[in-house]
Protein backbone atom coordinates (compact mmCIF):
# COMPACT_ATOMS: atom_id res chain seq x y z
CA UNK A 1 0.00 0.00 0.00
CA UNK A 2 1.16 3.18 -0.72
CA UNK A 3 2.21 5.18 2.25
CA UNK A 4 0.73 8.67 2.91
CA UNK A 5 2.95 11.75 2.15
CA UNK A 6 3.37 13.85 5.83
CA UNK A 7 3.74 17.10 5.16
CA UNK A 8 4.85 20.06 7.71
CA UNK A 9 2.92 23.50 6.78
CA UNK A 10 4.43 26.42 8.94
CA UNK A 11 4.83 30.35 9.39
CA UNK A 12 8.45 31.46 9.91
CA UNK A 13 9.24 34.59 10.91
CA UNK A 14 6.59 37.79 12.00
CA UNK A 15 4.17 38.21 9.59
CA UNK A 16 0.41 36.60 11.20
CA UNK A 17 -1.41 36.14 7.74
CA UNK A 18 -2.01 32.31 8.48
CA UNK A 19 -5.22 32.49 5.80
CA UNK A 20 -2.91 31.16 3.03
CA UNK A 21 -1.06 28.31 4.97
CA UNK A 22 -4.45 27.19 6.70
CA UNK A 23 -6.07 26.71 3.08
CA UNK A 24 -2.98 25.50 1.67
CA UNK A 25 -2.94 22.68 4.81
CA UNK A 26 -6.59 22.04 3.78
CA UNK A 27 -6.17 21.36 0.31
CA UNK A 28 -2.86 19.20 1.24
CA UNK A 29 -5.24 17.15 3.44
CA UNK A 30 -7.81 16.94 0.78
CA UNK A 31 -5.58 15.29 -1.56
CA UNK A 32 -5.20 12.02 1.17
CA UNK A 33 -2.01 13.58 2.95
CA UNK A 34 -1.08 14.06 6.29
CA UNK A 35 -0.81 17.67 7.40
CA UNK A 36 1.28 18.30 10.40
CA UNK A 37 -0.10 22.42 11.05
CA UNK A 38 3.54 23.82 13.37
CA UNK A 39 1.82 27.34 13.51
CA UNK A 40 2.34 30.61 13.66
CA UNK A 41 5.48 32.82 14.38
CA UNK A 42 8.07 29.97 14.18
CA UNK A 43 12.13 30.19 14.12
CA UNK A 44 13.95 28.33 11.62
CA UNK A 45 15.17 25.97 14.21
CA UNK A 46 11.64 24.96 15.60
CA UNK A 47 10.38 24.38 11.94
CA UNK A 48 13.83 22.06 11.54
CA UNK A 49 12.79 20.02 14.85
CA UNK A 50 9.17 19.62 14.23
CA UNK A 51 10.01 18.16 11.05
CA UNK A 52 12.80 16.05 12.39
CA UNK A 53 10.34 14.46 14.92
CA UNK A 54 7.60 14.01 12.59
CA UNK A 55 9.74 12.59 9.69
CA UNK A 56 8.12 14.63 7.13
CA UNK A 57 8.46 13.79 3.57
CA UNK A 58 8.24 17.95 2.71
CA UNK A 59 7.95 21.00 4.63
CA UNK A 60 5.87 23.95 3.58
CA UNK A 61 6.63 27.65 4.94
CA UNK A 62 4.25 30.48 4.41
CA UNK A 63 5.89 33.69 4.33
CA UNK A 64 3.78 36.95 3.14
CA UNK A 65 6.78 39.21 5.31
CA UNK A 66 9.63 39.58 2.41
CA UNK A 67 11.70 37.85 4.95
CA UNK A 68 11.72 34.87 2.51
CA UNK A 69 15.84 35.42 1.40
CA UNK A 70 16.45 35.02 4.90
CA UNK A 71 14.28 32.08 5.93
CA UNK A 72 14.23 30.00 3.35
CA UNK A 73 17.79 29.56 3.47
CA UNK A 74 18.37 29.57 7.59
CA UNK A 75 15.62 26.87 7.29
CA UNK A 76 17.81 25.02 4.63
CA UNK A 77 20.38 25.37 6.70
CA UNK A 78 19.11 23.68 9.86
CA UNK A 79 17.57 21.07 7.51
CA UNK A 80 21.04 19.81 6.23
CA UNK A 81 22.60 19.98 9.85
CA UNK A 82 20.29 17.92 11.03
CA UNK A 83 20.49 15.09 8.45
CA UNK A 84 17.82 15.84 6.56
CA UNK A 85 18.28 17.05 3.31
CA UNK A 86 16.23 14.73 2.12
CA UNK A 87 13.42 16.50 3.01
CA UNK A 88 11.89 18.40 0.35
CA UNK A 89 11.39 22.36 1.27
CA UNK A 90 8.94 24.31 -0.75
CA UNK A 91 6.44 26.85 0.35
CA UNK A 92 5.07 29.87 -1.07
CA UNK A 93 4.13 34.04 -0.44
CA UNK A 94 4.85 37.54 -2.14
CA UNK A 95 8.64 36.30 -3.97
CA UNK A 96 9.58 37.52 -7.07
CA UNK A 97 10.85 35.06 -9.75
CA UNK A 98 14.12 36.24 -9.39
CA UNK A 99 14.19 35.49 -6.13
CA UNK A 100 12.79 32.12 -6.00
CA UNK A 101 15.57 31.26 -9.08
CA UNK A 102 17.75 32.18 -6.32
CA UNK A 103 16.22 30.10 -3.86
CA UNK A 104 16.14 27.00 -6.13
CA UNK A 105 20.38 27.46 -6.54
CA UNK A 106 20.33 26.77 -2.42
CA UNK A 107 18.43 23.68 -2.93
CA UNK A 108 15.28 25.32 -2.01
CA UNK A 109 12.23 23.46 -3.66
CA UNK A 110 9.58 25.26 -6.39
CA UNK A 111 8.01 28.00 -4.99
CA UNK A 112 4.52 29.57 -5.28
CA UNK A 113 3.71 32.66 -5.66
CA UNK A 114 0.29 34.45 -5.71
CA UNK A 115 -2.46 33.46 -8.27
CA UNK A 116 -0.58 29.58 -8.00
CA UNK A 117 -3.02 26.74 -8.84
CA UNK A 118 -3.78 24.59 -5.64
CA UNK A 119 -3.56 21.32 -7.91
CA UNK A 120 -0.32 22.48 -9.07
CA UNK A 121 0.76 22.61 -5.76
CA UNK A 122 -0.73 19.39 -4.65
CA UNK A 123 0.37 17.89 -8.15
CA UNK A 124 4.07 19.32 -7.42
CA UNK A 125 4.85 17.76 -3.88
CA UNK A 126 3.09 14.14 -4.84
CA UNK A 127 5.64 14.19 -7.77
CA UNK A 128 8.56 15.14 -5.80
CA UNK A 129 7.95 13.22 -2.98
CA UNK A 130 7.55 10.19 -4.84
CA UNK A 131 11.24 10.76 -6.57
CA UNK A 132 12.61 11.46 -3.31
CA UNK A 133 11.11 8.11 -2.01
CA UNK A 134 12.66 6.27 -4.52
CA UNK A 135 15.69 7.99 -4.77
CA UNK A 136 16.49 7.31 -1.24
CA UNK A 137 15.25 3.54 -1.14
CA UNK A 138 18.07 2.59 -4.28
CA UNK A 139 20.52 4.77 -2.10
CA UNK B 1 24.98 13.14 8.69
CA UNK B 2 24.49 10.52 6.55
CA UNK B 3 20.86 10.27 5.44
CA UNK B 4 18.74 7.43 7.48
CA UNK B 5 17.97 5.24 3.97
CA UNK B 6 21.41 4.10 4.09
CA UNK B 7 21.53 3.05 7.78
CA UNK B 8 20.22 -0.89 8.27
CA UNK B 9 17.97 -1.66 11.12
CA UNK B 10 20.40 -2.40 14.16
CA UNK B 11 22.63 1.08 13.49
CA UNK B 12 19.33 2.75 13.41
CA UNK B 13 18.40 1.12 16.98
CA UNK B 14 21.94 2.18 17.70
CA UNK B 15 21.78 5.94 16.79
CA UNK B 16 18.56 6.21 18.83
CA UNK B 17 19.82 5.10 22.18
CA UNK B 18 22.50 7.84 21.42
CA UNK B 19 19.83 10.05 21.69
CA UNK B 20 19.89 11.00 17.93
CA UNK B 21 15.58 11.97 17.11
CA UNK B 22 16.05 11.34 13.57
CA UNK B 23 16.52 7.57 13.72
CA UNK B 24 13.83 7.71 16.73
CA UNK B 25 11.25 9.60 14.34
CA UNK B 26 12.29 6.69 11.67
CA UNK B 27 11.78 3.66 13.83
CA UNK B 28 8.64 5.55 14.53
CA UNK B 29 7.84 5.91 11.10
CA UNK B 30 8.30 1.94 10.17
CA UNK B 31 6.03 1.36 12.68
CA UNK B 32 3.06 3.07 11.29
CA UNK B 33 4.05 2.14 7.55
CA UNK B 34 3.97 -1.98 9.20
CA UNK B 35 7.24 -2.38 8.29
CA UNK B 36 8.54 -5.49 9.04
CA UNK B 37 11.84 -4.32 9.89
CA UNK B 38 9.84 -2.75 12.98
CA UNK B 39 8.73 -6.02 14.42
CA UNK B 40 12.14 -7.20 14.04
CA UNK B 41 13.77 -4.63 16.06
CA UNK B 42 10.37 -4.44 18.52
CA UNK B 43 11.55 -8.39 19.37
CA UNK B 44 15.27 -6.89 20.02
CA UNK B 45 14.37 -4.37 22.49
CA UNK B 46 11.44 -5.71 24.03
CA UNK B 47 12.62 -6.73 27.14
CA UNK B 48 14.20 -3.00 27.71
CA UNK B 49 10.45 -1.53 27.71
CA UNK B 50 8.16 -0.44 30.13
CA UNK B 51 10.37 1.80 32.44
CA UNK B 52 8.40 5.15 31.50
CA UNK B 53 5.22 5.75 33.27
CA UNK B 54 2.33 6.07 30.02
CA UNK B 55 -0.12 8.49 30.92
CA UNK B 56 -3.32 8.96 28.18
CA UNK B 57 -5.53 11.75 27.88
CA UNK B 58 -8.84 12.10 26.50
CA UNK B 59 -12.11 14.01 26.15
CA UNK B 60 -14.07 15.77 24.27
CA UNK B 61 -12.99 18.31 21.18
CA UNK B 62 -11.95 21.38 22.71
CA UNK B 63 -11.59 20.42 26.16
CA UNK B 64 -7.48 21.60 25.91
CA UNK B 65 -6.40 18.42 26.04
CA UNK B 66 -3.30 19.34 24.52
CA UNK B 67 -2.82 22.76 26.48
CA UNK B 68 -3.45 20.51 29.32
CA UNK B 69 -0.03 18.12 28.18
CA UNK B 70 1.83 20.79 27.06
CA UNK B 71 1.14 22.17 30.92
CA UNK B 72 2.06 18.68 32.11
CA UNK B 73 4.92 18.52 30.71
CA UNK B 74 6.67 22.10 31.14
CA UNK B 75 5.72 21.46 34.67
CA UNK B 76 8.00 17.98 34.92
CA UNK B 77 10.85 19.89 32.82
CA UNK B 78 11.24 22.39 35.11
CA UNK B 79 10.48 20.09 38.61
CA UNK B 80 13.16 17.09 37.89
CA UNK B 81 14.03 17.87 34.48
CA UNK B 82 12.41 14.40 33.31
CA UNK B 83 12.44 13.61 29.49
CA UNK B 84 8.85 13.80 28.19
CA UNK B 85 7.58 12.11 25.17
CA UNK B 86 4.19 12.76 23.61
CA UNK B 87 2.06 11.11 21.01
CA UNK B 88 -0.56 12.80 19.48
CA UNK B 89 -3.43 10.87 17.87
CA UNK B 90 -6.07 13.29 15.86
CA UNK B 91 -8.10 11.41 13.23
CA UNK B 92 -7.48 10.69 9.35
CA UNK B 93 -10.67 11.65 6.72
CA UNK B 94 -12.26 8.67 5.82
CA UNK B 95 -13.13 10.61 2.50
CA UNK B 96 -9.77 11.01 1.30
CA UNK B 97 -7.34 9.63 3.61
CA UNK B 98 -5.63 12.69 4.68
CA UNK B 99 -5.30 14.57 8.03
CA UNK B 100 -4.84 17.67 9.23
CA UNK B 101 -2.88 16.76 12.88
CA UNK B 102 -3.02 20.51 14.94
CA UNK B 103 -2.07 19.50 18.25
CA UNK B 104 1.30 20.77 18.43
CA UNK B 105 0.06 24.51 17.56
CA UNK B 106 -0.81 24.16 21.64
CA UNK B 107 2.78 23.22 22.10
CA UNK B 108 4.64 25.41 20.90
CA UNK B 109 6.26 25.86 24.48
CA UNK B 110 7.65 22.60 24.02
CA UNK B 111 9.37 22.34 20.68
CA UNK B 112 12.94 23.59 21.33
CA UNK B 113 13.25 21.74 24.19
CA UNK B 114 15.64 18.52 23.44
CA UNK B 115 14.23 17.09 26.66
CA UNK B 116 10.75 16.49 25.09
CA UNK B 117 9.89 14.50 21.59
CA UNK B 118 6.28 15.07 20.52
CA UNK B 119 5.08 13.33 17.63
CA UNK B 120 1.76 13.66 16.01
CA UNK B 121 -0.18 11.02 14.35
CA UNK B 122 -3.62 9.90 12.04
CA UNK B 123 -5.69 7.21 13.16
CA UNK B 124 -5.57 5.81 9.75
CA UNK B 125 -8.78 4.30 9.59
CA UNK B 126 -8.88 3.19 13.47
CA UNK B 127 -11.94 4.03 15.89
CA UNK B 128 -11.75 4.51 19.21
CA UNK B 129 -9.28 7.55 20.18
CA UNK B 130 -6.20 5.65 18.96
CA UNK B 131 -3.88 4.72 15.88
CA UNK B 132 -2.89 1.04 14.85
CA UNK B 133 0.58 1.86 16.11
CA UNK B 134 0.02 4.02 19.43
CA UNK B 135 1.70 1.70 21.20
CA UNK B 136 4.47 0.95 19.06
CA UNK B 137 5.51 4.32 19.03
CA UNK B 138 4.69 5.04 22.82
CA UNK B 139 7.51 1.64 23.04
CA UNK B 140 9.64 3.81 20.90
CA UNK B 141 9.72 7.06 23.11
CA UNK B 142 10.13 4.39 25.93
CA UNK B 143 13.63 2.94 24.70
CA UNK B 144 14.65 6.71 23.66
CA UNK B 145 14.38 7.11 27.54
CA UNK B 146 11.54 9.00 27.83
CA UNK B 147 10.05 9.11 31.62
CA UNK B 148 6.86 10.03 31.31
CA UNK B 149 5.02 9.29 27.70
CA UNK B 150 1.39 11.60 27.41
CA UNK B 151 -0.57 9.95 25.23
CA UNK B 152 -3.18 12.40 23.64
CA UNK B 153 -6.47 10.69 21.83
CA UNK B 154 -8.74 12.67 19.20
CA UNK B 155 -11.09 14.33 21.00
CA UNK B 156 -13.45 11.69 21.36
CA UNK B 157 -17.26 11.56 20.38
CA UNK B 158 -19.27 8.60 21.38
CA UNK B 159 -17.01 5.92 20.49
CA UNK B 160 -15.30 3.50 22.47
CA UNK B 161 -12.35 4.21 24.47
CA UNK B 162 -9.18 2.25 23.09
CA UNK B 163 -6.98 4.59 25.54
CA UNK B 164 -7.64 2.88 28.61
CA UNK B 165 -6.51 -0.18 27.84
CA UNK B 166 -3.59 0.95 26.12
CA UNK B 167 -2.21 3.44 29.40
CA UNK B 168 -0.78 2.71 32.82
CA UNK B 169 -3.07 6.06 33.68
CA UNK B 170 -5.96 7.62 32.17
CA UNK B 171 -6.76 11.42 32.54
CA UNK B 172 -10.22 12.42 30.83
CA UNK B 173 -10.37 16.31 30.68
CA UNK B 174 -14.15 17.56 30.89
CA UNK B 175 -14.86 21.07 30.20
CA UNK B 176 -18.11 23.50 31.52
CA UNK B 177 -20.28 24.22 28.23
CA UNK B 178 -18.71 20.80 26.92
CA UNK B 179 -22.85 19.25 27.23
CA UNK B 180 -23.39 17.66 30.53
CA UNK B 181 -22.16 14.50 31.88
CA UNK B 182 -25.12 12.60 30.26
CA UNK B 183 -22.77 12.96 26.98
CA UNK B 184 -19.61 12.13 28.84
CA UNK B 185 -21.37 8.81 30.07
CA UNK B 186 -22.72 8.33 26.59
CA UNK B 187 -18.95 8.59 25.69
CA UNK B 188 -17.68 6.01 27.65
CA UNK B 189 -15.57 8.28 29.23
CA UNK B 190 -17.42 7.82 33.07
CA UNK B 191 -15.64 4.30 32.97
CA UNK B 192 -11.98 4.73 31.97
CA UNK B 193 -11.24 8.16 34.22
CA UNK B 194 -8.35 7.24 36.91
CA UNK B 195 -8.30 10.55 37.36
CA UNK B 196 -11.01 13.57 36.08
CA UNK B 197 -9.47 16.61 34.64
CA UNK B 198 -12.54 20.03 34.97
CA UNK B 199 -10.30 21.91 32.68
CA UNK B 200 -11.26 25.72 32.35
CA UNK B 201 -11.82 25.77 35.63
CA UNK B 202 -12.45 29.81 35.30
CA UNK B 203 -15.16 29.75 33.06
CA UNK B 204 -19.23 29.82 34.39
CA UNK B 205 -20.37 26.35 35.31
CA UNK B 206 -17.32 24.59 37.00
CA UNK B 207 -18.90 23.91 40.51
CA UNK B 208 -21.79 22.03 38.51
CA UNK B 209 -19.79 19.83 36.38
CA UNK B 210 -17.72 19.00 39.56
CA UNK B 211 -20.39 18.41 41.62
CA UNK B 212 -22.18 16.45 38.41
CA UNK B 213 -19.23 14.07 38.18
CA UNK B 214 -19.42 13.74 41.94
CA UNK B 215 -23.16 12.18 41.18
CA UNK B 216 -21.86 10.12 38.49
CA UNK B 217 -19.62 8.25 40.43
CA UNK B 218 -21.45 7.86 43.45
CA UNK B 219 -23.78 5.48 41.49
CA UNK B 220 -21.10 3.13 40.43
CA UNK B 221 -20.32 1.39 43.75
CA UNK B 222 -17.17 1.37 43.50
CA UNK B 223 -14.93 1.62 47.03
CA UNK B 224 -14.45 5.30 48.33
CA UNK B 225 -10.65 4.83 48.05
CA UNK B 226 -10.97 4.18 44.49
CA UNK B 227 -13.05 6.75 43.54
CA UNK B 228 -11.53 8.75 40.61
CA UNK B 229 -10.38 12.34 42.32
CA UNK B 230 -11.69 15.04 40.06
CA UNK B 231 -9.06 18.39 39.67
CA UNK B 232 -9.80 21.36 38.10
CA UNK B 233 -7.22 23.22 36.46
CA UNK B 234 -6.65 26.28 33.82
CA UNK B 235 -4.27 24.61 31.04
CA UNK B 236 -3.73 27.84 29.84
CA UNK B 237 -2.21 29.12 32.56
CA UNK B 238 -1.15 26.78 34.57
CA UNK B 239 -3.03 27.25 37.38
CA UNK B 240 -3.69 23.53 38.94
CA UNK B 241 -1.23 21.72 36.64
CA UNK B 242 1.67 21.47 39.47
CA UNK B 243 -1.17 19.89 41.49
CA UNK B 244 -2.42 17.46 38.75
CA UNK B 245 1.15 16.39 37.93
CA UNK B 246 1.65 15.17 41.75
CA UNK B 247 -1.67 13.26 41.76
CA UNK B 248 -0.73 11.69 38.59
CA UNK B 249 3.20 10.41 40.06
CA UNK B 250 1.49 9.58 43.15
CA UNK B 251 -1.35 7.15 41.82
CA UNK B 252 1.78 5.92 39.72
CA UNK B 253 3.64 5.28 42.41
CA UNK B 254 1.12 3.60 44.37
CA UNK B 255 0.01 1.33 41.59
CA UNK B 256 3.45 0.17 40.82
CA UNK B 257 3.80 -0.85 44.44
CA UNK B 258 0.64 -2.48 44.87
CA UNK B 259 1.27 -4.92 41.69
CA UNK B 260 -1.66 -2.76 40.44
CA UNK B 261 0.21 -1.52 37.43
CA UNK B 262 2.09 -4.99 36.45
CA UNK B 263 -1.42 -6.08 36.11
CA UNK B 264 -3.04 -3.51 33.81
CA UNK B 265 -0.29 -3.91 31.61
CA UNK B 266 -0.73 -7.48 31.78
CA UNK B 267 -4.18 -6.84 30.04
CA UNK B 268 -3.00 -4.00 27.93
CA UNK B 269 -0.56 -6.80 26.33
CA UNK B 270 -3.25 -9.37 25.61
CA UNK B 271 -5.71 -6.67 24.54
CA UNK B 272 -2.96 -5.56 22.05
CA UNK B 273 -1.70 -8.79 20.71
CA UNK B 274 -4.98 -9.91 19.92
CA UNK B 275 -5.34 -6.47 17.79
CA UNK B 276 -2.58 -7.48 16.12
CA UNK B 277 -3.74 -11.29 15.60
CA UNK B 278 -7.07 -9.52 14.24
CA UNK B 279 -5.20 -7.11 11.66
CA UNK B 280 -3.06 -9.86 10.47
CA UNK B 281 -5.63 -12.12 9.78
CA UNK B 282 -7.66 -9.54 7.97
CA UNK B 283 -4.69 -8.58 6.18
CA UNK B 284 -4.63 -12.15 5.40
CA UNK B 285 -8.07 -12.56 4.41
CA UNK B 286 -9.10 -9.67 1.97
CA UNK B 287 -5.17 -8.66 0.60
CA UNK B 288 -2.99 -11.67 0.66
CA UNK B 289 -5.72 -13.96 -0.80
CA UNK B 290 -7.14 -11.23 -2.93
CA UNK B 291 -10.89 -12.10 -1.63
CA UNK B 292 -11.45 -8.13 -1.90
CA UNK B 293 -10.79 -8.64 -5.18
CA UNK B 294 -13.63 -11.49 -5.21
CA UNK B 295 -16.01 -10.04 -3.24
CA UNK B 296 -15.71 -6.83 -5.66
CA UNK B 297 -16.72 -9.46 -8.48
CA UNK B 298 -19.14 -11.19 -6.89
CA UNK B 299 -21.15 -7.59 -6.20
CA UNK B 300 -20.59 -6.26 -9.43
CA UNK B 301 -22.49 -9.31 -10.78
CA UNK B 302 -25.13 -7.98 -9.37
CA UNK B 303 -28.74 -9.47 -8.65
CA UNK B 304 -29.83 -10.38 -4.89
CA UNK B 305 -27.24 -11.54 -2.64
CA UNK B 306 -27.76 -12.72 0.71
CA UNK B 307 -24.54 -11.01 3.33
CA UNK B 308 -24.88 -14.24 4.67
CA UNK B 309 -24.26 -16.40 1.65
CA UNK B 310 -21.19 -13.96 0.43
CA UNK B 311 -19.52 -14.05 3.57
CA UNK B 312 -19.65 -18.16 3.84
CA UNK B 313 -18.32 -17.70 0.02
CA UNK B 314 -15.36 -15.77 1.29
CA UNK B 315 -14.57 -17.80 3.78
CA UNK B 316 -14.76 -20.81 1.96
CA UNK B 317 -12.13 -19.46 -0.66
CA UNK B 318 -9.91 -18.33 2.43
CA UNK B 319 -10.14 -22.03 3.49
CA UNK B 320 -9.19 -23.65 0.36
CA UNK B 321 -5.98 -21.20 -0.33
CA UNK B 322 -4.64 -21.59 2.88
CA UNK B 323 -5.77 -25.11 3.69
CA UNK B 324 -6.58 -24.07 7.32
CA UNK B 325 -9.20 -26.52 9.31
CA UNK B 326 -12.65 -25.81 9.04
CA UNK B 327 -12.78 -25.12 12.72
CA UNK B 328 -10.96 -22.09 12.62
CA UNK B 329 -13.02 -20.00 9.97
CA UNK B 330 -15.78 -20.57 12.31
CA UNK B 331 -13.87 -19.15 14.91
CA UNK B 332 -12.92 -16.34 12.63
CA UNK B 333 -16.81 -15.57 11.47
CA UNK B 334 -17.89 -14.84 14.91
CA UNK B 335 -16.63 -12.08 16.16
CA UNK B 336 -16.90 -11.99 19.86
CA UNK B 337 -17.99 -8.55 20.33
CA UNK B 338 -15.51 -8.19 23.71
CA UNK B 339 -12.55 -8.93 21.05
CA UNK B 340 -13.49 -6.60 18.59
CA UNK B 341 -10.92 -3.96 17.84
Amino acid sequence: MEQPIRVLVAKPGLDGHDRGAKVVAAALRDAGMEVIYGGLHQTPEAIVQMAVQEDVDAVGLSILSGAHMTLFPKVKEHLNRAGAESILLTGGGIISAGDMDKLEKLGVGQLFGPGSRLADLVDYIEKEVARRRTATRSA
Amino acid sequence: MTELASLDEQELVVRLRRGDQRACARLMTWAERNDPRFAVQHRAFCDELGVAQRIGITGPPGAGKSTLVEGLASHWRESDDRKIGVVAVDPTSPFTGGALLGDRVRMSRLVLDPGVFIRSMATRGVFGGLARATDDLADVLDLFGCHSIMVETVGVGQSEVDIARSCDLTLVVLHPGGGDTIQAMKAGLMEVADIYVVNKADMPGVDRLVQELFDVLELREIPEDQQPPILTAVASTGQGVPELAEAIDGMVRDRRDSGRQAERRQDNLERRIRRLVDGRLRHEVWQARGLSDLLHQRLAEGGKLSAYELADEVLDQYQQAAGHPANLLGNISQTDPEDSP
